[in-house]
C-alpha cells in the first residue's frame, strides 16, 4: 500500500501518478490522505487499482473512472463518478448533485443519501443509494439501473428512455413520461443482485419499479404539453 | 377574374401584404396542419447585416501593397497557447466545425477528414462522439463535449488533439438538439446508447455543471484526465459575446469559439434559428474587447463562425480581431450538399437546390446528411474530401489576396483600420467607419 498525502504533493502529481497504473501495476492500492474537498480527485483512472481517500472530496471525484476501485471515506462533492465506464465507485458519506451523471458502465454506491439530479441521463450504470434522492433525478436517464432504499425527490426519472429505478421508500412525484411498473421475477433477481453488490440490508419484496412510459419516443402532438 | 366592374370602377392591382407574406401564410397552413413547430437544417435564412456590408480599403500611398505571388503572406495559426502542453497547430486559419455522426453520415465525416487533413487543418466531432472515419483520417481531430454526452468516454477524450467544451450553438443559443427517429439507425443508436428508432432529444444544459464557477472545475477534470496535454476550446452562440467570453477565459479556456445566429445546426426549430441570437458581425467586435479588457487577445484565441463563405469573410472575421474561422454550412456545399444536378429529386421532397434544409429527415439526396445507406452511397468520401480541399485552398488564397493588398505579410495583421462598412448597422456593429466618413455609431468621442 502506498499513501499519497494531497495537500504536500499536489493534484497534478497524484492522477499522474495514478494514471501511470494503466502501465505499471505493482502498486495496487493507495490511500490519499488530507483529499480536504479538492477537486478532480482520482479522474480518468483505466487500471484495476483500488484508491481509498481518506475524506471528503470535492467535484467530480473519480470522474470518467474505468476499472478502478475508489473509495471515499467522506462525503462527496458534486459529479462524483461522472461519465464512470467501469470499475466501483463507493461513498461512505453523502454524495452531492449529479452522482453518476452520465455513466455508462460500472457501480456507484453511496452508503448516505445523494442529492438532486443523481444519475442524470445516465448509460448503462448502476447507482445503489442506501438513503434518499434528491428532485429531478435520473432526468433523461437512457439505460442502468438505481437503487434507493430511501425515498425518491420530485420528478424522479423525468423525460427517461430504457433505465430502471427501484425505490424501496415514497417517490414525491413521477418526472414526465415515468411511471411505476410491475416488478416480475427477473426485476425481482436483478434487484437481488444490485442489492447485494451495494451492500443494502433490503428486500428486493419491498421495493417498487418505475421506468419508463415510452409515451414521448417519437413525436406524438397530443402529448406536446408534455415535452 | 373579371376584366371590367360593371359599374366602370378600375380594379386595384391584387396586393400581397408585407405582414402575411406568402412564407409567413405558409407557415401558418403548416403548423394548422401539423399542431407541431418546423424543424429545420441551417442557418439563419433571414436577411441580417453581415461581413457582405463590410469592404476592404487596399493599400494607397500611406499603405503599401505586397506583391499578389512573391511575397509572403503567412496563414499559419496555434490554438490553445495558454495552457496546453501540445496547441493546435494549423496551416490554414479555417477549421472544420463540428458537425455530428448522425447528422451526418460516416462518409461524410470521413470526406471532412480528409479534407481538412490535406488543407493543413482540424475537424470537429459533433454529438454523437467520435467516429473511426472521422479519427483515421483527420490528423488534428477537436473532440466536442457537449450536454448530451452521447458516445463520450475516456478512451476518445484521450485520443482528441483538443477538447470543445460546447455551452451553445449560434443557432439554438440555449437550446438542445434533436435528431429525428429517421436517422436513429442501429450504428447512431449503439453510439448514443438508445433505443432505434426514436425521437432523440439532445440537452440544452450541461448535466454536471451549471455557471462559470462550475466550468472552471470541469475545464480542471479535463486537464486532469488528458494531463494538460490538449487545448480546452469553449463553444459559445453569439448570445452575449462580451460576458461569455470574458466568463469562458476566467474559467480557463485556451480558445473561445464564438458562433454567431448564421450558423448551421443540423435540425432545430425554425423558430429558434431565425429569432435567437445575434448576427456574427454584431458578437466579433464585443469578444475581441473582452478578450483585451483581460489581456488575453491573442493568448486565449478568437475563433468565429456562422456564415463563413468565402476568403473575404475569413479576412473580414480576422480584421476584426478573430484568430481563426470555422465553417459548417459552407464545407457540406463544398461536399456537394444541396448540389443542382439533384434538382428533380429536390422538387419530389417540395424543394428545390440552395433551399433544400430537411436534413434531420435523413431524405438528403446528395447521401450526406443521412444514414440511409442507399443514398450515403452516392457520395463518394475521397472525391468529396478532393472537393474540400480544393475549396479551403481557395478560401486561403482568397483571404492572401486581401491580406497582401492590405500590406499585411501575415493574415493577423488584418485589423479594423482595413475595413470600412457600407451600412449604419454593419459600422456599428463592426465599429468600422461609415465609407466616405471617419465615424461609426457609438464611435468614442462622438455624440451618437
Ligand atoms: C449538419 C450540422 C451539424 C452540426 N452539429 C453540431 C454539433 O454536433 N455540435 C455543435 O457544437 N455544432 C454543430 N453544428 C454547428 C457547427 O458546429 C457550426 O457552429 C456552424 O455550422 C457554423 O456556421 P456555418 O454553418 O454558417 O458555417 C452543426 C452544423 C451543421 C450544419
Amino acid at each position: 500500500m502506498q499513501t499519497f498525502d494531497l495537500e504536500a504533493q499536489g493534484l497534478r502529481e497524484l492522477n499522474a501518478t495514478l494514471h501511470a497504473q494503466a502501465t505499471d501495476t505493482n502498486q495496487t492500492v493507495w490511500d490519499i490522505v488530507n483529499p480536504k474537498g479538492s477537486h478532480a480527485i482520482a479522474v480518468g483512472l483505466d487500471a484495476p487499482i483500488e484508491v481509498n481517500v481518506k475524506g471528503s472530496t470535492g467535484y467530480y471525484c473519480a470522474g470518467m473512472n474505468k476499472q478502478a476501485t475508489v473509495h471515499v471515506h467522506g462525503s462527496a462533492g458534486p459529479g462524483v463518478a461522472e461519465n464512470m465506464m467501469s470499475g466501483t465507485v463507493i461513498v461512505e458519506g453523502d454524495a452531492s448533485q449529479y452522482a453518476g451523471a452520465t455513466g455508462h458502465g460500472g457501480t456507484l454506491i453511496i452508503k448516505g443519501n445523494a442529492s438532486s439530479r443523481c444519475g442524470i441521463s445516465m448509460k448503462g450504470i448502476d447507482i445503489i443509494v442506501h438513503g434518499n434522492i434528491g428532485h429531478m433525478s435520473a432526468f433523461m436517464a437512457q439505460s442502468g439501473n438505481i437503487v434507493v432504499c430511501g425515498d425518491a425527490g420530485d420528478a424522479l426519472g423525468d423525460s427517461c428512455y430504457e433505465a430502471r429505478f427501484f425505490v424501496r421508500g415514497s417517490v414525491k412525484s413521477l418526472g414526465a413520461d415515468c411511471i411505476e411498473k410491475e416488478m416480475r421475477p427477473e426485476h425481482i433477481e436483478l434487484l437481488t443482485e444490485l442489492l447485494e453488490r451495494g451492500g443494502c440490508d433490503a428486500k428486493p419484496e419491498e421495493f417498487k419499479r418505475y421506468g419508463s412510459a415510452r409515451q414521448l419516443y417519437n413525436f406524438d402532438v397530443d402529448n406536446a404539453a408534455a415535452y | 377574374m373579371k376584366d371590367h366592374d360593371p359599374r366602370g370602377i378600375p380594379h386595384t392591382t391584387p396586393r400581397q401584404s408585407a405582414t402575411f407574406t406568402q412564407d409567413a401564410n405558409s407557415d401558418i397552413r403548416r403548423a394548422a396542419a401539423t399542431g407541431i413547430y418546423d424543424i429545420r437544417g441551417g442557418g439563419a435564412k433571414r436577411k441580417v447585416p453581415s461581413f457582405d456590408d463590410l469592404l476592404f480599403l487596399g493599400a494607397s500611398i500611406s499603405r503599401y501593397p505586397l506583391e499578389g505571388y512573391r511575397e509572403k503572406c503567412e496563414t499559419k495559426v496555434t490554438l490553445g497557447t495558454r495552457h496546453a502542453k501540445n496547441p493546435m497547430e494549423l496551416d490554414i486559419p479555417i477549421t472544420i466545425a463540428g458537425m455530428s455522426f448522425g447528422a451526418l453520415s460516416g462518409p461524410a465525416k470521413e470526406a471532412l477528414g480528409r479534407g481538412a487533413n490535406a488543407a493543413g487543418t482540424s475537424t470537429t466531432t459533433g454529438d454523437g462522439g467520435m467516429t473511426p472515419e472521422e479519427r483515421g483520417h483527420s490528423s488534428k481531430l477537436v473532440y466536442q463535449y457537449l450536454p448530451s454526452r452521447y458516445g463520450m468516454n475516456p478512451d476518445d477524450l484521450r485520443k482528441a488533439d483538443a477538447i470543445e467544451i460546447v455551452v451553445g450553438q449560434g443557432a439554438k443559443p440555449g437550446g438542445g438538439g434533436m435528431l429525428l427517429g429517421q436517422k436513429i439507425s442501429d450504428r447512431v443508436a449503439e453510439m448514443r446508447n438508445l433505443p432505434k428508432g426514436i425521437d432523440q432529444r439532445s440537452s440544452c444544459r450541461h448535466p454536471d455543471w451549471t455557471g462559470p464557477d462550475d466550468l472552471e472545475i470541469k475545464i480542471l477534470e479535463l486537464r486532469e484526465i488528458t494531463g494538460w496535454k490538449v487545448p480546452i476550446y469553449v463553444k459559445v452562440a453569439g448570445a452575449r459575446p462580451y460576458f461569455d467570453t470574458t466568463l469562458a477565459v476566467k474559467a480557463g479556456a485556451d480558445v473561445v469559439v464564438l458562433d454567431g445566429m448564421q450558423g448551421g445546426t443540423a435540425a432545430t426549430q425554425d423558430v429558434f434559428i431565425e429569432h435567437v441570437g445575434q448576427p456574427t458581425l454584431a458578437c466579433i467586435r464585443p469578444a475581441v474587447k473582452a478578450l483585451q479588457d483581460l489581456g488575453m487577445h491573442r493568448e486565449v484565441q478568437l475563433v468565429i463562425s456562422g456564415g463563413i463563405r468565402s476568403g473575404a469573410d475569413v479576412a473580414k472575421a480576422m480584421a476584426l480581431g478573430a484568430d481563426a474561422v470555422a465553417i459548417g454550412t459552407a464545407a457540406l456545399i463544398a461536399l456537394g450538399d444541396n448540389d443542382p444536378k439533384w434538382e428533380k429529386e429536390y422538387n419530389e421532397l417540395g424543394t428545390t437546390a440552395g433551399a433544400y434544409d430537411d436534413w434531420h429527415e435523413g431524405l438528403d439526396p446528395a447521401g450526406i446528411t443521412t444514414q440511409d445507406p442507399d443514398l450515403m452511397s452516392r457520395f463518394d468520401p475521397v472525391e468529396g474530401g478532393r472537393r474540400l480541399k480544393n475549396y479551403l485552398k481557395v478560401l486561403t488564397l482568397e483571404a492572401q489576396t486581401i491580406a497582401r493588398a492590405c500590406g499585411k505579410n501575415h493574415m493577423h495583421n488584418l485589423e479594423p483600420e482595413d475595413l470600412v462598412a457600407l451600412t449604419m448597422e454593419a459600422a456599428a456593429m463592426a465599429q468600422v467607419p461609415l465609407a466616405g466618413t471617419d465615424w461609426y455609431p457609438g464611435k468614442p468621442g462622438t455624440s451618437y
